[in-house]
């Protein structure tokens, strides 16, 4: 029988280490290459013209590259559910294969073309190369809950088998088994389209600083691999924040680089130099982050967004377009936080301490605008912007996942004077300040008068004022923050500033003891217990193999249970009854006539947890018949369950009786 | 039936929650059964009110309202003032919030048949001042009830300061005479005045035991002193630091007060280089004899260098938080002049190494339980000293990881060992995303 092949790129766009690529070759007859894209929709998209620069030049590398091998990269107009089935019968196709695609909306994607080729009766092979593991077996080895502290996410995958070897690049035998005919027309029927095609005006366009590609990766691989710095020295301590020539981000982003080849190399060298027989996971640093995320994101479609996210602290944001839109165009009169900006939208890519500034500057920090708002200019003009690792980076910057302490807060001065002292970040580009000496580069709006018009920019007319009083912005800010989290603290205590005592429980009614167990300076010490039982159990060695157990996604479940049950984000009591399984908040919409429930007296929340605990722990006895060496571990967890709930039992029927 | 119809429709589309779906359909059954001549011994509408009572306080409002749509008992449980005393108004406007408010019909029958129930009442903002306008029009109209609590809160921006402040004042002054027993107040970040906490004064001094109001301009150090010196029944007061004056505390270290248990002072600069006045050791002192045992809480956002009044002397604090960058040479003064320090947060430090402080402060601070670095250096062996020093009373220890410089004794690898230790229990440092 023949095989015509199709493989369809989307990510991973390169030769190398392409499972599904080589799928796609094995014993075929004609193998072609597709990548499908749909001009109109491109345009209207919200990316910016980086990102499609560098997407172009990714699919122009891989078109030479095949060149070299007889072959051609097919460019294919429109979208996929439209293209696929005149494929299918154009080429008599037999085979499609594409690289997994782990986000919610890739799956959703995929799945349906997966249908409409099994329709056609057109085989399809799907091979994972985008991340370094299965991330559904992470999250099997979390009881079926994707870790949601990094920690944990480290313990678990120190105990996983080493990722799957890099595979190598497709050579030209393979390609010369399955030479399908390029037709004489195929430039006009399959092109890469230009920039100006997708609707984008090229005048003035200054060159890319980063250019993509697979060619580009590989070269920068070596380079960054010969410079070793990560082996010696994982903290580095001046950090450069210009585009590096070794920087990698957007090269894994598109897949013109293959995460395992960078894995492998980084151990490769790692062994040789430093003679121990493993490498520390820090080794791996952003690998891991990206990884983490994408295992955070895979099964949660609300991912990217507060509303209905189960993960995502509800945070009372501003609305504030005009505010948005000074951050988004370098208009803060921060120069530290303008510049970060600026350097953003013109090059596509910032230092990651870069991206810690100017995200807490629009969320927590000053601005307390919500990180979905931010989370979207990033991904317009960020190269390495991930719907995953962007959503997920946001949310912990913004403190609103991922237990993250909220006290610490990046200065939009001082952070940036320590970071780079000189100053010549800012030159670079806000270059209206370059005359500005050291000492008032970061805040210019101090210097005297006399030295603005020297330096020929008056703040104020050459250059905005700052937008807001930092002090006092952070001041109030850490106070929303703190009234977010004291009512989550009786859940899991995050903060050492939502411990800060006060009486406010005997001002209250005795019924509304929510504020009882939340505030009183008796209950850090219980939260926090909760915090170090989910660390204290973790294996502190990778080598040894100690359970793991679900501490940190019972917390998380609790708080989830806490704040998605209440129907606003406040302290309300819940409005959404126990036995509904998975309750969804819904701030933003108007609910009916009676809308909004009182603080009303309300044992709700406690009763809730317990009824979480059931349902866990019913969960877990399933799994525990299936899994005889889990036993011991999950009885003792069990008992401890059990006498929670005992004691959650004791305070409900006591505080009834008042 | 034709009630529980007339409840979908008000529902308005939404579907309500399954409890009451399950609960409605019960009682439908209910009655069904009633219809066909079953035991009517089962009537759920003939429930004792107190065990009606009893379950509403477990129902959210929206289920209460749509279970009052059941049978007249219902409804009239639903109207049972004990369900009424607490009330969370949520104002937002669609434009400025991503948040629900209470629906203003919901708000028009409270102020109509509930408001001489209401005794603890919050109301929630967002950042519009119609929002924060709205709040002052439903405060102004509650003439006939008696608040224990009242809270102001804005969720985003301030937006009370925006409400012209005679609006403000009426409205607030309306509970102050009305309430004559409001035992919590919270009104930060609010145009309250010197006239109007007279006036509060008047009608309250006996029972106010909690007071905040932070970031008020429009309260002068003498309005605040006026608060103390009458309201003997003060237990904790929240304000910022031009506020704070030697005069106050002693105030409320006088004879006739109750042991003051918390007060926490927020010190922020309007601009650079402001001065700060002294508050006295004796008045400190004076506070400790009073109240031994009381929090001194005090969060800093001021330059690096407007801290030259502070830290000079013994001062009790209790819970300092430096939420800008605050200079080696203050945390050398505060490891020495700080003895009741339970907790500190510094979110940021020069790029000299804070070695020797944190000794200090390990050795001159010996509550001190919980602590938190951001930008900031400590070399290892300096770190893993001061926790050995601090040991086990340590609960809360966050660093960064980037804080810990490695040098000749510990490595970052080796280092959360060493300090899991000291602990007793498995630490790490705090990590960012290196993405």
């Amino acid at each position: 029988m023949v095989v015509n092949s199709v493989h369809w790129f989307r990510k991973g766009l390169r030769l190398h280490d392409n499972p599904a690529l080589q799928e796609a070759l094995s014993g075929a007859d004609t193998v072609r290459c597709v990548y499908v894209l749909d001009p109109w929709f491109a345009g209207a998209a919200n990316v910016g013209i980086n990102r499609w620069r560098f997407l172009l030049e990714s699919l122009e590398d891989l078109d030479n590259s095949l060149k070299k091998l007889n072959s051609r990269l097919f460019v294919v107009r429109g979208q996929p559910t439209e293209v696929f089935p005149r494929l299918f019968k154009e080429w008599n196709v037999t085979r499609l294969t594409f690289e997994y695609d782990p986000e919610p909306y890739g799956k959703e994607r995929d799945g349906a073309i997966i249908k409409m080729a099994q329709e056609f009766g057109v085989e399809t092979v799907v091979r994972n190369s985008y991340t370094l593991y299965h991330l559904d077996r992470i999250i099997e080895m979390n009881n079926n809950n994707p870790p949601l502290t990094f920690k944990r996410f480290q313990a678990i995958v120190s105990r996983l088998e080493l990722p799957r070897r890099p595979l190598a690049p497709v050579s030209q035998q393979q390609m010369n088994r399955c030479l399908g005919k390029i037709s004489e027309n195929h430039d006009q029927l399959y092109s890469i389209p230009s920039l100006e095609e997708l609707g984008f005006r090229t005048e003035g366009l200054p060159p890319p600083v980063w250019r993509g590609g697979e060619s580009e990766a590989l070269d920068r691989l070596s380079r960054y691999l010969d410079k070793n710095v990560w082996v010696a020295n994982t903290r580095v301590k001046t950090c450069s924040l210009y585009a590096s020539p070794t920087g990698l981000s957007p090269y894994l982003r598109f897949g013109c680089l293959s995460c395992r080849l960078l894995y492998y190399n980084l151990r490769e060298i790692y062994m040789k130099l430093c003679k121990r027989s493993s490498p520390p996971l820090s080794l791996y640093g952003q690998l891991l982050w990206r990884e983490f995320f994408y295992t955070a994101a895979t099964n949660n479609p609300n991912f990217d967004r507060m509303e209905g996210n189960p993960i995502c602290v509800q945070i009372p944001w501003d609305q504030n377009p005009e505010a948005l839109a000074k951050w988004a165009e370098g208009r803060t009169g921060f120069p530290w936080i303008d510049a970060i900006m600026t350097q953003l939208r013109q090059e596509g890519w910032i230092h990651h301490r870069a991206r810690h500034a100017v995200a807490c500057f629009l969320t927590r920090g000053d601005l307390w605008i919500s990180w979905e708002s931010g989370m979207k200019v990033f991904e317009e003009l960020l190269l390495d912007a991930d719907w995953s690792v962007n959503a997920g980076s946001w949310m912990w910057l913004s403190c609103s996942a991922f237990f993250q302490q909220f006290f610490h807060c990046y200065c939009p001065v001082g952070f940036g004077r320590r970071t780079d002292p000189s100053g010549d970040y800012i030159r670079r580009y806000v270059p209206i300040l370059k005359d500005f000496p050291n000492r008032y580069i970061y805040e210019p709006w101090n210097a005297p008068e006399s030295l603005q018009k020297a330096a020929n920019c008056v703040v104020g007319v050459d250059y905005p004022k700052p937008m807001i009083n930092h002090a006092e912005g952070s001041r109030l800010n850490i106070e929303r923050m703190k009234q977010v989290y004291q009512q989550l603290s009786h859940y899991r205590g995050l903060s050492l500033l939502a411990s800060v005592p006060t009486i406010q429980e005997e001002a209250e009614p005795p019924m509304t003891d929510e504020s009882q167990t939340s505030s009183g300076p008796d209950s850090p010490p219980r939260v926090l217990a909760d915090i170090e039982a989910a660390v204290c159990l973790m294996a502190p060695d990778s080598s040894t193999s100690a359970p793991v157990p679900d501490q940190d996604n019972a917390s998380l479940h609790q708080l989830f249970q806490d704040h998605c049950t209440s129907s606003g984000w406040p302290s309300s009591p819940a409005s959404s009854p126990p036995q509904s399984p998975a309750p969804r908040s819904k701030p933003g919409s108007p609910s009916s006539s009676c809308p909004s429930p009182s603080a009303s007296p309300s044992l709700l929340p406690r009763r809730r947890k317990g009824v979480a605990h059931k349902g866990r722990r019913s969960q877990r006895q399933r799994e525990r018949s299936s899994c005889p060496m889990a036993k011991e571990e999950d009885e003792e967890e069990r008992m401890q369950e059990e006498a929670d709930e005992e004691r959650m039992e004791e305070e409900t029927a006591a505080a009834a009786q008042q | 039936m034709k009630r529980i119809k007339g409840g979908e429709e008000a529902s308005s589309g939404e579907s309500p929650p399954e409890a009451c779906k399950k609960l409605r359909r019960e009682v439908s059954e209910e009655s069904e059964a009633k219809a066909a001549g079953e035991s009517p011994l089962c009537d759920w509408s003939l429930l004792p009110q107190e065990i009606l009572l009893h379950i509403f306080q477990y129902l959210p409002l929206l289920d209460r309202a749509y279970a009052s749509q059941v049978c007249r008992v219902w409804n009239e449980a639903f109207h049972m003032p004990e369900l009424w005393r607490c009330f969370e108004f949520e104002l937002n406007q669609p434009a400025s919030s991503y948040l629900k408010a209470t629906h203003p019909d919901l708000i028009k029958q409270i102020i109509k048949r509930h408001s001489n129930h209401l005794q603890y009442v919050s109301f929630k903002v967002d950042s519009s001042t119609e929002s924060a306008e709205a709040a002052c029009d439903i405060l102004s109209q509650l003439v006939n009830c008696s608040l224990k609590t009242l809270g102001l809160i804005s969720t985003a921006r301030p937006s009370f300061m925006e409400v012209p402040k005679s609006h403000f004042i009426s409205a607030l002054t309306v509970v102050f005479v009305n309430s004559k027993s409001l035992s919590s107040l919270k009104i930060d970040d609010t145009p309250v005045d010197d006239p109007s906490l007279k006036v509060l004064v008047a009608n309250n001094s006996d029972t106010l035991k909690l007071l905040k109001m932070s970031s008020c301009p429009h309260v002068s150090p003498a309005g605040i002193l006026c608060v103390a010196d009458q309201c003997h029944g003060l237990r904790e007061l929240a304000l910022n630091y031009h506020l704070l004056s030697d005069e106050l505390l002693l105030a409320l270290s006088s004879e006739k007060h109750v042991h003051l248990e918390h007060l926490r002072i927020d010190v922020v600069s309007e601009n650079p280089g402001q001065h700060f006045h002294t508050i006295k050791k004796s008045s400190w002192d004076a506070m400790v004899r009073h109240s031994p045992k009381f929090n001194l809480v005090m969060y800093f956002f001021l330059y690096e260098d407007e801290f030259g009044p502070f830290f000079n002397d013994e001062i009790p604090i209790t819970h300092l938080y430096f939420g800008r960058s605050v200079s080696k040479e203050v945390l050398g003064r505060v490891g020495l002049h700080c003895p009741r320090l339970v907790e500190l947060v510094v979110c940021a430090n020069g790029l000299r190494p804070l070695d020797e402080e944190l000794i200090r402060i390990a050795k001159h601070c010996t509550q001190l339980s919980a602590i938190g670095l951001g930008e900031c250096e400590v070399s290892c062996s300096a770190f893993v000293e001061f926790v050995k020093m601090c040991g086990r009373r340590l609960s809360q220890l966050s660093i960064m990881e980037e804080v810990l410089i490695p040098d000749h004794k510990y490595s970052l690898d080796e280092i959360h060992w060493e300090v899991s230790k000291h602990l007793g229990r498995v630490w790490f440092p705090d990590m960012m995303p290196t993405w």
